[in-house]
């Protein structure tokens, strides 16, 4: 297996499993030993120039195209044969809502990213992190919108079953997967890639904030909607 | 009934003299420290003007607070919690940092550095959140001292509503207050409510408000839906602070650091008994103006058996119950109805209450033609108009404004005409509804003010809910996670370690 060793057997045979187990071990990790620094950080405070408007586009096209990816790769081929979903169809799907949600991701990214780099507030006190990481988001949703161009050439599907056959087969431990998608465009790859690597960064980014924020209206939406009280005293101690 | 306790405090601001001290300390001790240089936990505001940050008051531009709907409900007045939820990414309500002032120091070091020139080397201005050069400070934490700038400007302060303005921008009517603000650690606090993490909490033992750091995200809807904007987002840690009503002071039974350092010795802490069922029901009041009498009637009696078994019952302390029929706060909000709370309209029943202050006669040239009762100067004559007091302390209704000046008068016409001409006047006493034996207590804890009348504050009992084995060796209080052990049962990266007791959610 090692013997042909090739950058496609690491980016799409090994890499996916490092970045699986950096993000749940990395999160948890920091969950557990430093809760003080899961936030959002949050700049509004210092410039709310752009941010109103950079933040919501960038966030309901990131969300979008994020459930989007989840979905359309992870949901079985058969459920789709059950429903009778032509793969082109299903393709036509992902190419419209994906183009469009990502424009808008792009053009809400790219702003914030103009905010962050310009307004000298903003900058002094953006980290290392949260600038490369920004850039990092750009680049991403640049190329995915690209190969976008690749994609209309072959809308038969044929290619976007390939990747929901492999972004499943890794998940079912299947470890010759990645000779399936060994021949994509070197575009994908670079796509798949970025994605991975943003995996892998996330624990110890701000991206972290997300978890909050798809976890918030849970509990916020079930919860009483005046005091919350907390006390130290034990609940066998509490008449009630 | 469910009776809980909490921890009140009045501000006497017939005795304020605007000294900061309360702010320059609180300061010191809470927000010396980066990302919250913007923020006073306290800070005291020259009246009338805009305040700070700048217009707070006005909820039709910051929606802080609360809102009766048509339909009778009660929420957030920056909208239900979808519309919470949905202002995630970008809070249409929130202050940006300039509404308070952008923090800034001096570049101290160039007087001393600065090479030989033919002018005098200065300390210029340098941003503290960009590091750059200001040309011009724009705003400080109390911009408005003393009525600084014009009155065109400080006249849109909200307290104005109802009142022809324009006199009170003239030299010989012009009139002045000061009005120190902290947390009023509400019994239906907005901020709680707006925090879609859950990181905001009441304490059940003493009702103060905090903040929980490891659980807080950065949404900020607790600043916005905080109508006194009285929480602070720290721009550094991305984190939402506020006052604590210096908590581990309070705990050991000690004044909070605004109130031991008040050089006019205006402040009271005590204990209010309430009933935190009926908090709804009082927050929901149909009129604004009812919201001041609904907040009354949530306290209770700490004199009554009733109350006094209830209370034992919800596992309030004795000498919580004892503290709470001593407590100055009971006297001066119930018994007298010398203080109120601060904008009751907003529907948080504000916990931190006022005493209204007197001012000068009007006009000195009219002084012998006011009417006046029992030698007392109609307190319509004052220079602060009623109206403006009343807009700030009772939603617009003047006369319980009105009854609190007059028995502040009367307690000095009483107090004069007994130590002056040897003359108990039981008269004057009871004109404004009160008796002899209350204006000297009134006098002996308004007045005269020593610091065991001020204080009524028992100690916390954490003795019955933490083993003080668990916490010897304890890193004390830290910003960050330094050393802390807030993390619950066992470590990750194994041993398990003795926890400290984290207070947990009560229904």
């Amino acid at each position: 297996m090692f013997a042909n060793f090739s950058i496609d057997f690491f980016i799409f045979g090994i890499m996916p499993y490092i970045a699986l187990t950096v993000l749940i071990v990395g999160s948890i990790a920091r969950y557990e030993r430093d809760p003080f620094t899961w936030k959002s950080s949050s700049s509004q405070l210092l410039r709310r120039k752009q941010l109103i408007l950079g933040s919501i586009l960038f966030h309901v096209g990131i969300i979008t195209v994020f459930f989007g990816h989840l979905l359309g790769l992870f949901t079985p081929v058969w459920v789709l044969d059950a429903l009778g979903i032509p793969y082109a169809v299903k393709q036509w799907m992902a190419v419209l809502i994906g183009g469009i949600a990502g424009a808008v991701a792009l053009v809400g990214a790219t702003i914030l990213l103009h905010r962050r780099l310009t307004d000298s507030r903003i900058r002094m006190n953006s980290s290392f992190s949260d600038i490369g990481i920004m850039v990092l988001i750009w680049l991403q949703l640049l190329i995915g919108l690209g190969t976008i161009t690749l994609t209309l050439r072959h809308m038969d599907g044929v290619e976007m079953v390939t990747f929901m056959n492999w972004s499943q087969s890794v998940i079912l431990l299947n470890i010759n997967a990645w000779l399936d998608v060994a021949n994509v465009h070197w575009l994908y790859k670079v796509h798949i890639f970025l994605g991975l690597l943003i995996t892998i960064l996330f624990p110890f980014t701000r991206l972290v904030h997300m978890v909050s924020g798809f976890a918030a209206p849970f509990r916020y939406l079930f919860r009483s909607g005046y005091q919350i009280v907390r006390t130290r005293r034990a609940p066998a101690a509490r008449s009630e | 009934m469910k009776v809980r306790a909490q921890i009140g405090m009045v501000l006497n601001l017939d005795k304020c003299i605007g000294c900061h001290t309360c702010s320059v300390t609180c300061k010191n001790v809470w927000t010396s420290r980066d990302g919250v240089e913007y923020a006073w936990f306290n800070n005291v505001e020259s009246k009338p003007g805009l305040g700070y940050p700048t217009d707070w008051e006005n909820q039709a531009r910051w929606n802080g607070g609360w809102e009766r709907t048509r339909a009778g409900k009660l929420q957030p007045k920056q909208g239900n919690k979808w519309r919470i939820l949905s202002n995630i990414f970008g809070n249409p309500d929130l202050p940006e940092i300039d509404d308070y002032y952008e923090p800034f120091d001096f570049d101290y070091d160039h007087l001393k550095s600065a090479p030989e020139g033919a002018a005098f080397p200065t300390a210029r201005p340098r941003s503290r959140i960009s590091g750059e050069r200001m040309q011009k400070i724009e705003k400080g934490p109390n911009w408005e001292e003393i009525l600084g700038g014009e009155f065109e400007k400080r006249s849109k302060d909200y307290n104005f509503e109802g009142i022809q303005k324009q006199m009170y921008g003239e030299y010989e009517n012009t009139f002045m207050m000061y009005l120190p603000r902290l947390c009023e650690h509400c019994l239906n606090p907005t901020c709680a409510a707006s925090c879609p993490s859950g990181a905001i909490y009441k304490r059940e033992e003493d009702g103060i408000v905090l903040i929980d750091q490891e659980k807080c995200r950065g949404w900020r809807m607790c600043v916005s839906g905080c109508p006194y904007k009285k929480v602070y987002y720290n721009w550094e840690t991305g984190k939402s602070e506020k006052c604590t009503l210096c908590y581990p002071r309070i705990e050991s039974g000690n004044p909070t650091v605004c109130s031991e350092t008040c050089v006019g010795r205006i402040r009271y802490l005590g204990v209010i008994l309430y009933d935190a069922d009926r908090i709804e029901e009082a927050a929901n009041a149909h009129e604004t103006s009812d919201l001041y009498e609904a907040q009354l009637s949530v306290f209770l009696d700490p004199k009554d058996p009733e109350v006094i078994a209830a209370a034992k019952r919800d596992g309030v302390p004795q000498d919580w119950i004892k503290a709470a029929q001593q407590s100055p706060i009971w006297k001066m909000a119930m018994e007298w109805k010398v203080a109120f709370p601060l904008h009751p309209e907003y529907r948080t029943l504000p916990m931190v209450w006022y005493i209204p202050p007197l001012s000068p006669i009007q006009n000195a040239a009219e002084a012998g033609a006011i009417s006046s009762k029992n030698g007392m100067p109609d307190v319509r004559n004052l220079r602060i108009p009623v109206k403006y007091l009343a807009n700030m302390l009772t939603a617009g209704e003047e006369a319980p404004v009105v009854t609190a000046l007059e028995r502040m008068l009367a307690m000095r016409s009483y107090m004069r005409s007994k130590t002056v001409e040897g003359v108990i006047d039981e008269g004057i006493a009871e004109s404004v509804g009160l008796n002899g034996r209350m204006i000297e207590d009134m006098y002996k804890i308004m007045a005269l003010a020593d610091y065991e009348d001020r204080f009524v504050i028992p100690t916390t009992h954490r003795e019955h809910v933490e083993e003080a084995y668990d916490l010897r060796g304890g890193c004390g209080f830290t910003d960050s996670n330094g050393c802390s052990t807030g993390n619950k049962g066992g470590s990750l990266f194994g041993g398990g370690k003795k926890p400290l007791k984290m207070p947990t959610e009560a229904r």
